[in-house]
């Protein structure tokens, strides 16, 4: 039998210079979709392996990685993508935000501010932003070429129309550098303003779709919108009951069946930070919170 | 305390552990070897290897063990391993014209040169559940002698000009690979094929299906099922000439299409295409149907249903890509789900101001 043997990372070296390249173009035009021939990976579709594979491809033996689903650590399928490249890669792993070299994300962006040492990787389900508009790759395609985006323009009126609002609160389309409008993949629209001048590469891996895209360093982000609808930044109105936030993203945690529930911070990290630095801050939440 | 997302690592340790359990069943009972999956689930194994895209009998049976017999699991497992194998070349084209046949029908002649050869096939079985397999029963003796070489049934009709031809490969054309390039539309026939081939047996088998009840009718015929072993040849650049690289079990289809012709050419039959690794007839019929169906714009043919849409059913065939998806939606979600239960009661409040403000101002006019 073969006797399976992997490399650094998993992948071979063959095919993570395929998707280095991808990035490459990728980096060169912010916000484009680039084909790439993505990989089956030993995890399912839809579970990350676009973005594993990015990292796999980016990833040294000297990095430092961080891996976070819905902004924690500690969910299983962040742990289980950063127990997978300990065991395939061996790197120096991190909850810490401020530590990482790699942060490999699901739909969230973290709180703290990036730095140009870090590179964020983002896991993406459908990279196209006009799929649900437009279901045809061949078109949409066309419709990037031409920058003809009257269609998303149009859905977003409609939206105002019919809500009184724009109705898209995750995964809200961006237009990166003035060109491609891109789907910035399922974080909450809170994160929207975090891609734009980020001093961190971003990176955007689809590995069902096969795509990757970027956004370099630096580069402006904008949120789509109106002039007389303006992007709105929304967070739940309420504190960390852990270390008090009131700027962070919060989860909603239910704590029993008659209504109870508190707010926590979605990035663990952050939390414990703030927590760690402030004894208040935590003996507050140690008082509310039911343990 | 609630917040349930803690202690994730443990829980994935013990869910693994738990697994393995249930993988092995009843202690008392023997276990499965990988030569009895080899020898007595042949037609799993083959539909792994198929699917799969990877010729390795023990590999597909080990995968088949290992996903307690969840087959598209299996094709996952096996498929994970294969996008890790380096690839140093392209085989010739296989010769089934040469084929060691073990089976061979058409369902377009009587009779034929080289005849009708049942092999083993569930065709014609009463299918009453057998109670002397239960136990250890002894097993008949069926004499199983390859027959040799044997024509093409499809190539008896070309001889006569009665189906289109074949296009001929040039030697310098590459052929496609959708592993190594992202597919694009529209596509050329090889990587079609090659989506086919590597397709969900049950997704093309209800294409195919759908195009027998009139969603994009080809009015096909079974011009020719064979079975057998074919020689796989590779020319190492190095040699400059073929050496053969080992045997491999394949089951072809050629189906006979309905008839098409123009002003300056007669009319012909046309050519739907299946081939599938192992003893798979569902698959390579199924493939051969909905093959012909996405021929669709290529001769002419209108295109409304669904088996004649390329880009349709070339992004959908795929099980490994298909389950992920589907099944990635018992991850944690609560991020989103938390930013519209926050758009959704902003909207209903407004919805309840409104309404309060509208009876108020009833309540005044009145």
């Amino acid at each position: 039998m073969n006797a399976p043997v992997y490399n650094f990372a998993y992948l071979d070296e063959q095919t993570k210079r395929m998707i280095r390249r991808a990035i490459l173009k990728a980096v060169a035009i912010p916000g484009y979709q680039v084909p790439f021939a993505s990989r089956e990976m030993p995890m399912p579709y839809g579970w990350g392996t676009g973005g594993v594979q990015v990292t796999a491809s980016i990833l040294g033996p000297d990095d430092v990685l961080k891996v976070i689903d819905q902004g924690s650590d500690d969910t299983t399928n962040a742990v289980s993508i950063r127990n997978f490249f300990i065991k395939t890669a061996g790197v120096r792993t991190t909850t810490s935000t401020g530590d990482a070299t790699v942060i490999q994300t699901r739909h969230r962006i973290p709180e703290a501010a990036l730095g140009e040492h870090q590179i964020l990787v983002f896991q993406v389900p459908i990279p196209e932003p006009l799929r649900f508009l437009e279901p045809r790759e061949t078109e949409t395609r066309r419709m990037h070429a031409l920058a003809d985006y009257g269609l998303m323009h149009v859905k977003l009126y409609e939206d105002i129309a019919r809500h009184g609002h724009i109705a898209t609160t995750y995964a809200y389309p961006v237009k990166v550098d003035g060109r491609y409008v891109m789907d910035p993949s399922p974080t909450p629209k809170f994160d929207n303003p975090k891609m734009s001048n980020c001093a961190a590469l971003q990176l955007f891996g689809a590995g069902r779709e096969k795509r990757v895209y970027a956004i370099p360093p630096h580069t402006g982000v904008e949120s789509l919108d109106f002039e007389d609808h303006p992007f709105e930044r929304y967070r739940l109105d309420g504190t960390c009951a852990f270390c008090g936030a009131n700027d962070s993203f919060l989860d909603e945690v239910i704590t029993d069946d008659r209504g109870g529930r508190m707010f926590v911070c979605s990035d663990t990290d952050y939390c414990e930070t703030r927590r760690s630095q402030s004894g208040a801050a935590e003996t507050r939440a140690g008082a509310s919170v039911p343990r | 305390m609630y917040v349930a997302a803690k202690g994730g690592e443990k829980a994935i340790e013990n869910a693994h552990r738990l697994l393995a359990h249930e993988r092995r069943g009843d202690p008392s009972v023997p276990e499965l070897s990988l030569d009895q999956i080899k020898g007595q689930l042949r037609l799993a194994v083959d539909r792994v290897m198929c699917e799969g895209s990877l010729y390795d009998r023990e590999l597909a049976a080990l995968a088949i063990k290992q996903a307690c017999g969840d087959l598209i699991e299996a094709i996952f497992l096996l498929r994970a391993f294969r996008a890790t194998l380096p690839r140093f070349g392209a085989s010739e084209p296989l010769d089934t014209g040469e084929m060691a046949v073990r089976r061979r029908i058409s369902a377009a002649f009587k009779d034929l040169p080289g005849g009708q050869v049942l092999g083993p096939t569930f065709d014609y079985t009463h299918r009453l559940l057998d109670p002397t397999l239960q136990g250890a029963g002894a097993s008949e003796p069926g004499c199983a002698e390859p027959i040799g070489a044997m024509p093409r049934v499809i190539d008896i009709l070309a001889a006569e000009g009665l189906i289109e031809p074949s296009p001929r490969a040039r030697p310098d054309d590459r052929v496609g690979d959708l592993t190594q390039d992202p597919l694009g539309f529209p596509a050329d026939r090889d990587l079609r094929l090659q989506n086919l081939a590597r397709g969900d047996e049950g997704f093309l088998l209800a294409l195919g299906y759908s195009t027998q009840r009139g969603y994009g009718r080809t009015h096909p015929f079974a011009g020719e099922i064979r079975l057998g072993e074919v020689e796989v040849e590779f020319v190492p650049q190095e040699l400059g000439f073929c050496i053969p690289l080992g045997e491999i079990t394949v089951t072809e289809c050629q189906m006979i299409n309905q008839f098409r012709g123009s002003a300056t050419e007669p009319p012909r039959f046309t050519r739907g295409y299946g081939l599938a690794f192992g003893h798979s007839e569902r698959k390579s019929m199924a493939m051969a149907l909905v093959d012909r169906a996405l021929r669709a714009r290529e001769l002419g043919e209108e295109v409304k249903a669904p088996a004649q849409d390329e880009e349709f059913v070339l992004s959908h065939t795929d099980n490994v890509q298909a389950t992920g998806f589907v099944e990635h939606l018992k991850l944690p979600h609560h991020v989103d789900f938390q930013a519209e239960l926050g758009l959704l009661r902003r909207l209903r409040s407004e919805f309840e101001q409104e309404r309060a403000g509208a009876s108020s101002l009833q309540e005044a006019a009145e």
